[in-house]
């Protein structure tokens, strides 16, 4: 008899994702759901969906979705926590979404200590509207509203989201992951359970921010933009714990 | 025994939220409503709500957005400048067909303006203050009574047609202090919100609430739905009150606190002879379009007075429909027409004078 060694996770919704080859958005998605399924929270989970390439993501999950407005997802969680205290409840943002338009629903969503998990995506582009500036975007980094690159005289410093907020007292859990190897989406799996039972255990505000790649807006390929994480981004953006907590994980 | 007390304009709608089950509020403080959270803050802990104070208006609005869609009943209040910031959560809201209590206690504009009284963000409230092709039902109350009475019913409406009520005021009915008298039972309509986001619990497929849909075919199918529920409103939802209109020379047409002084108004022309009525619409949207087809035919001319530039009048034009000629008298910036100011407005009108 066959043995099963590998399969869709149940709270990840059948069919196509609608991400370009060599994105990681998908490889995200499918880790929040292996989550999901692991500490068998499907059930009483309510995920928001943010403006970006993952606007629609509400199909993607077998678990309650609403989608929010550009950047206000932690307002929207905030209200349903607030009125389903006992749901889980996770927002699925982007780096325009979380640390540009958002910036004040996330900064005071945390301050607030409300018991969400974010998951905030930085690929330091703007993906759907086709490679504009981020906030995250890299000095000199080429993008379509940056076409010189992007300099601090013009453009100001890429905003680094986790050293931020891991300045407030509300917030509980912050690490900052990366997709670029198997090793690495490994430590992201573990970083987003753990935001996940930060939350299960009333701990308040629990961020977990992953560098992710965008081949497509920033004209390499899938290879190069994974060695481009590495290379690049973890510079700027270094991997580890800002804030946490001793929480055993597991596997 | 209902209970009879003295109470302020803002405080009542507090007080009538929470006796119709509301027990979430989320905003922003901005005067002249700020009353509202105050006895929001204080009673909602008392019963087991839920009282945030957010960073601004848009994130009030977003939270209000998730706690409806969460199923439960939510309010929000705000004036003039922070209902703006608003705009863009409610016009996500009615896309995504959720119920929620909004408050205007609106202040004169435009910009910071100034806190006192005024009708100018009719347009706003009305005729779609956010993007895309929505509506809100806008009751607009003109005592503390009635503010009690149609917040109460602001829920069941919104709740029966999952769409925003809005209750419009202004800060001399929210800062007046009058008597109340509170029901010994609230009417609660009940309605099954089993859209709602609540987990699935593992029985049921997963709910999904969103405005967002890129298939123009799709997209314009739920339009035409909003669009059907909008029309269904319109049949059901008018409400209006009518004074003295009987044999009336000049129906004046006002909402809100200028009714009140309307009513002196025709009280003292009485004595002079003048015979002048009164067509107070309570929902500015639902417009009450067919009371006007009833009495176009009453008066030599309808006079439209506002705390505005003149935007009401425009929905009396379209309702009466050239029938009879439709005046205006406004006053902006917080002032308040007097009595005397109104009726020399009437006598002027009446005897054909060129501007009227």
């Amino acid at each position: 008899m066959a043995k099963v060694v590998f399969k869709k996770p149940h709270a990840l919704a059948g069919g196509p994702m609608h991400y370009c080859p060599g994105c990681t958005h998908g490889i995200i998605h499918r880790l929040i759901a292996e989550v999901l399924d692991e500490l068998d929270i499907e059930g009483s989970t309510i995920g928001i969906s943010p403006v970006g390439c993952a606007y629609n993501n509400y199909l993607y999950f077998n678990c309650d979705m609403i989608q929010a407005a550009h950047g206000r997802a932690p307002a929207v969680a905030t209200g349903i926590k607030r009125s389903r205290p006992d749901n889980i409840v996770f927002t699925y943002q982007g780096d325009g979404d979380l640390a540009a338009i958002g910036t004040s629903e996330i900064v005071h969503a945390a301050t607030r200590s409300e018991n969400i998990t974010i998951v905030f995506v930085n690929n330091a582009i703007y993906g759907m509207t086709s490679g504009q500036m981020a906030p995250t975007t890299l000095l000199n980094q080429v993008t379509t509203t940056s076409p010189y690159g992007r300099t601090t005289k013009l453009h100001g410093y890429p905003v680094k989201v986790s050293e931020m907020l891991s300045t407030l007292d509300g917030a509980s859990y912050i690490e900052r992951v990366s997709t670029h190897d198997v090793k690495n989406i490994f430590k992201t799996k573990k970083a987003i359970k753990k935001a996940f039972m930060v939350q299960m255990e009333k701990k308040g505000f629990s961020l977990v921010e992953i560098l992710s790649s965008c081949p497509t807006n920033w004209g390499i390929s899938p290879q190069e933009a994974l060695k481009w994480i590495e290379e690049k981004m973890t510079l700027v953006f270094p991997i580890r714990i800002f804030k946490g907590f001793d929480l055993e994980v597991g596997k | 025994m209902a209970e009879k007390v003295l109470m302020k304009g803002n405080e009542v709608i507090a007080e009538a939220a929470i006796r119709a089950g509301c027990k979430h509020y989320f905003g922003y403080p901005i005067t002249p409503q700020t009353e509202i959270a105050h006895y929001m803050a204080k009673k909602l802990p008392e019963i087991g709500g839920v009282f945030v104070q957010a960073e601004s208006e848009i994130a009030a609005i977003n939270m209000v957005y998730g706690a409806a869609a969460a199923g439960i009943r939510v309010i929000t209040s705000s004036s003039s400048p922070g209902i703006s910031l608003k705009q863009e959560g409610l016009s996500y809201i009615a896309g995504a067909e959720l119920p929620c209590v909004v408050v205007n206690i609106v202040r004169c504009g435009p910009g910071l303006g100034g806190i006192l009284p005024a009708q100018c963000d009719y347009f706003q409230a009305v005729k779609g203050g956010g993007h895309g092709d929505y509506r809100m039902v806008v009751f607009s109350p003109s005592s503390v009574q009635e503010l009690y009475e149609l917040t109460v019913e602001a829920f069941n409406v919104a709740d029966r047609y999952r769409i925003t009520s809005m209750i419009m005021g202004d800060g001399m009915l929210g800062q007046m202090m009058e008597a109340v008298e509170f029901k010994d039972e609230e009417n609660i309509e009940t309605v099954e919100k089993d859209w709602a986001l609540t987990g699935t619990r593992m029985k049921r497929e997963h709910n999904i609430i969103t405005s967002v849909n890129v298939n123009p075919y799709e997209l314009e199918k739920i339009n035409e739905g909003l669009q059907a529920k909008y029309k269904k409103i319109v049949e059901n939802e008018q409400r209006v009150e009518i004074y003295n209109c009987k044999d009336a020379d000049v129906i004046i047409v006002a909402h809100g606190t200028v009714a009140r002084i309307i009513k002196n108004v025709i009280e003292t022309l009485k004595h002079e002879g003048i015979r002048v009525g009164l067509i107070r619409p309570i929902t500015l949207w639902p417009f009450p379009t067919e009371i006007f087809e009833k009495y176009a035919s009453v008066p030599k001319m309808f006079l439209t007075v506002e705390l505005s530039a003149g935007q009401m009048v425009e929905d009396v034009r379209l309702a009466l429909n050239g029938k009879k000629p439709v005046y205006f008298y406004g006053r902006m910036g917080g002032m308040i027409p007097t009595q005397k100011e109104i009726m020399d407005k009437i006598k002027s009108i009446l005897r054909g004078d060129r501007d009227g």
